[in-house]
C-alpha cells in the first residue's frame, strides 16, 4: 500500500502533528513498508468470526453513585503549563 | 556486608529478617553500585536516593516491629511510566518531562505498603513504543553485559537496573513483549500477567486493551513475589479480575513430572539465530528429564499474522490514548503560534520523538474513514482466530514453551532507522500479547556469551503453572541470579 505525500499531511492533520517536508517524505517510505508487510492479513478468512475488542469477556462493572473527595485543584493545576484564578488558560477555541 | 547489591530479594528478605543486615545497609549498597556504573547503563530517568534512605529507615522500623512483608526494606526500580505521586514520571518522553503526578498508581501503592524501598525511575522507550530502550527522551540504556549493545525494550531500563544490580527487582510494562524480551536480552526473569490480573490505574495508557504492569527479577521467586505484591482485584479499573489471588509462592517446588508441554512448530522460523534454537532445544531435553511431556508438533497457524494485527491494534489504541498530550492540560507545550490547533501540532511535533509520531500515524490511519474495516477490524478479527488456536491449545498442554527473542542482544543503532526490522524482536512474544495470556521468560543460557531467553506461556490466569514450571526449570538449570559483568 503505497501511501502519497497527500495521504500523509491528510493522516497528520487527523492526528495533530506538524510535519517537516522531511518527516513527510520519511513516514510516506516507512509507513508505506509496514503496510506491504501487513497486505498478507486481507488474506485471512475471517468471514462469520466476530471481532475481538478485548482479549477478556467483560461485564458493565456498576457501583453505587457516591461523591468521593477529588484530586486537590492546586496539586492538578500545578502541572498546567498555564494557568489563571484556579482556572487551566488556553488560547481562545472560537475567534 | 559488602556487595549487598548481589543478593536476590528473598535472599536478602532472609538476611534482614535475621538482622545480619539492615534495609538501609542495603539500599546503600544499591545505591553505591548505581554511582559506579550508571554512567555506563543509564538505567535510570530519575533517581529517588533521598527518598529511598527514608523509605529504608521506615522499613527498618516495620523490620524491627515484627509487620515485615517479603518485600519489605527491598530495593526496587520502577518504570517511568508508573505514576507515583510526587516524583517525576517522564514515560522516556520530553513530552511529560517535567511532569509531576499528583496521585499514585496502585501497583506502586502496593509496593509502598508492602515497604519496599523505591530506588528511582527507570529509563524506557517513549511512551513504551519500542523493543531497545533507544526511543527513549533520556538517552539510550546501555546493555550491562555488553554496553556497545541494547538491553531490549521497552523496559530496558528495569531490565538492565535488575541485572547490574541498580536494584534488586524492578517493574516493568508489557504491550507486546516489553518486559519478557527486554528480560531474555539482559538474562533476567519478566512475567507479563494476564490482561486483568494487575490493575492499570495509575500507568501511562499505550494500548488500553494489551498493556500489563509485571515484574523483572533475578530468579522465577523474586518474580512470583512481585507479582503477589501488585496483582489483584482493583475497583479503579474495571477490567482486573474480581477472583481472589492465589498465592503464587506456593507454586514453587512443586515437581512438574507428567506437566504437558507444547512446542508451536510456527515459533521456529528462518532468522531465528541457531544459538537461540541449541538452547531452546537443550531446555525441552531438561523439562523431558524432569519428567515433564513434550510434544513438538503443536501447530498454531495463525502466528504469522500476530505481528500485523498487533501493529495495527496497539497504534491505533495509542492514537487514542495519545491525543490527550495536547500542551493544554499538562506537559510540554508550545505556545508559538497563534491559533490553538497550531500550537497543538506544534506541540505534539516537538513533544513526541519519532518512534511515537509514526505509530500515531499509522494507527490514525487504522482507523480512518475507508480503511477502518481493511485494517482494524481485519485485525480485531483475526486476533479472535489467534486466541481461538491458543484455546484450543490449551485443551492438550497446560503450558507452551518458545524461545522469547528471535536473537540475542543486537547493537545499539542497528535497527533504530529500520522500524519493520525492530518490530520483529517481538515477533515471539506478540501472540501472547494479542490473546492476552500471561507468559513468563526465563533465562536458558548464553549464545556467543550473551543471553538467551526461553518463553512459557499459559492459560488465562494460570501464572502459577507458568511459575512452577519456570521454578522446576531455573532449579534444574541452575540459571539463576546472573548478575552482568558490568562494573
Amino acid at each position: 500500500m503505497a501511501l502519497t505525500r497527500d495521504d500523509v499531511l491528510h493522516i497528520a492533520r487527523l492526528a495533530r502533528i506538524a510535519l517537516s517536508d522531511d518527516e513527510v517524505e520519511r513516514f510516506r517510505a516507512q509507513l508505506s513498508g509496514i503496510l506491504d508487510h501487513f497486505a498478507a492479513l486481507a488474506a485471512v478468512d475471517t468471514d462469520g468470526v466476530e471481532p475481538t475488542a478485548h482479549p477478556l469477556p467483560l461485564a458493565n462493572v456498576m457501583r453505587e453513585d457516591v461523591i468521593e473527595p477529588s484530586l486537590p485543584r492546586d496539586d492538578v493545576l500545578a502541572n498546567a503549563p498555564l494557568t489563571e484564578d484556579g482556572y487551566i488558560r488556553v488560547r481562545a477555541v472560537l475567534e | 556486608m559488602s556487595e549487598l547489591w548481589r543478593l536476590t530479594a528473598h535472599e536478602a528478605h532472609e538476611g534482614l529478617r535475621r538482622r545480619e543486615f539492615t534495609s538501609v545497609e542495603l539500599t546503600e549498597s544499591v545505591l553505591e553500585r548505581v554511582a559506579r556504573v550508571e554512567p555506563t547503563i543509564n538505567a535510570y530517568i530519575t533517581l529517588t536516593a533521598e527518598l529511598a534512605l527514608e523509605q529504608a529507615r521506615e522499613a527498618d522500623a516495620k523490620l524491627a516491629a515484627g509487620t515485615a512483608t517479603p518485600l519489605t526494606g527491598i530495593p526496587v526500580g520502577v518504570k517511568d511510566l508508573i505514576v507515583t505521586k510526587g516524583v517525576r514520571t517522564t514515560a522516556g518522553s520530553k513530552m511529560l518531562e517535567n511532569f509531576i503526578p499528583p496521585y499514585d498508581s496502585h501497583v506502586y501503592e502496593n509496593l509502598r505498603r508492602a515497604g519496599a524501598v523505591m530506588i528511582g525511575k527507570c529509563n524506557m522507550d517513549e511512551f513504551a513504543m519500542g523493543s531497545s530502550t533507544e526511543h527513549s527522551a533520556f538517552g539510550p540504556t546501555r546493555n550491562p553485559w555488553n554496553p556497545e549493545l541494547v538491553p531490549g525494550g521497552s523496559s530496558g531500563g528495569s531490565a538492565a537496573a535488575v541485572a547490574a544490580g541498580e536494584c534488586l527487582v524492578a517493574l516493568g510494562s508489557d504491550t507486546g513483549g516489553s518486559i519478557r524480551q527486554p528480560a531474555a536480552l539482559c538474562g533476567q526473569v519478566g512475567l507479563d500477567p494476564t490482561y486483568g490480573r494487575v490493575s492499570r490505574y495509575g500507568i501511562i495508557a499505550f494500548g488500553s486493551s494489551l498493556d500489563q504492569v509485571g515484574p523483572i527479577g533475578r530468579d522465577v521467586e523474586d518474580v512470583a513475589t512481585m507479582l503477589d505484591c501488585i496483582g489483584g482485584h482493583d475497583p479503579r479499573d474495571s477490567t482486573t479480575n474480581p477472583e481472589p489471588m492465589p498465592d503464587l509462592r506456593h507454586y514453587l517446588g512443586r515437581d512438574i513430572r507428567g506437566i504437558r508441554i507444547g512446542v508451536p512448530k510456527e515459533y521456529f522460523i528462518s532468522g531465528m539465530e541457531p544459538g537461540v534454537a541449541a538452547r531452546i532445544e537443550e531446555a525441552l531435553a531438561l523439562f523431558e528429564s524432569l519428567g515433564a511431556v513434550v510434544d513438538r508438533e503443536v501447530s498454531l497457524p495463525s502466528t504469522e499474522h500476530a505481528l500485523a494485527v498487533y501493529y495495527l491494534i496497539a497504534p491505533s489504541e495509542a492514537s487514542a490514548n495519545l491525543a490527550r498530550y495536547d500542551g493544554v492540560k499538562y506537559g510540554f507545550s508550545d505556545r508559538s503560534a497563534p491559533t490553538m490547533w497550531e500550537n497543538m501540532e506544534q506541540t505534539r511535533a516537538k513533544g513526541f520523538g519519532n518512534e511515537v509520531k509514526r505509530r500515531i500515524m499509522l494507527g490514525t490511519y487504522a482507523l480512518s474513514a475507508g480503511y477502518y474495516d481493511a485494517y482494524y477490524l481485519k485485525a480485531q478479527k483475526v486476533r479472535t482466530i489467534i486466541s481461538r488456536e491458543f484455546a484450543e491449545a490449551f485443551q492438550k498442554f497446560d503450558v507452551l514453551v518458545t524461545p522469547t527473542s528471535p536473537t540475542v542482544a543486537f547493537r545499539l543503532g542497528a535497527k533504530v532507522d529500520d522500524p519493520f526490522a525492530m518490530y520483529l524482536n517481538d515477533i515471539y512474544t506478540l501472540p501472547a500479547s494479542v490473546a492476552g495470556l500471561p507468559a513468563i521468560s526465563v533465562p536458558c543460557g548464553f549464545s556467543d556469551g550473551l543471553p538467551v531467553g526461553m518463553q512459557i506461556i499459559g492459560n488465562f490466569f494460570d501464572e502459577g503453572r507458568i511459575l512452577q514450571v519456570a521454578h522446576a526449570y531455573e532449579q534444574a538449570s541452575g540459571y539463576r541470579n546472573l548478575l552482568a559483568p558490568v562494573d
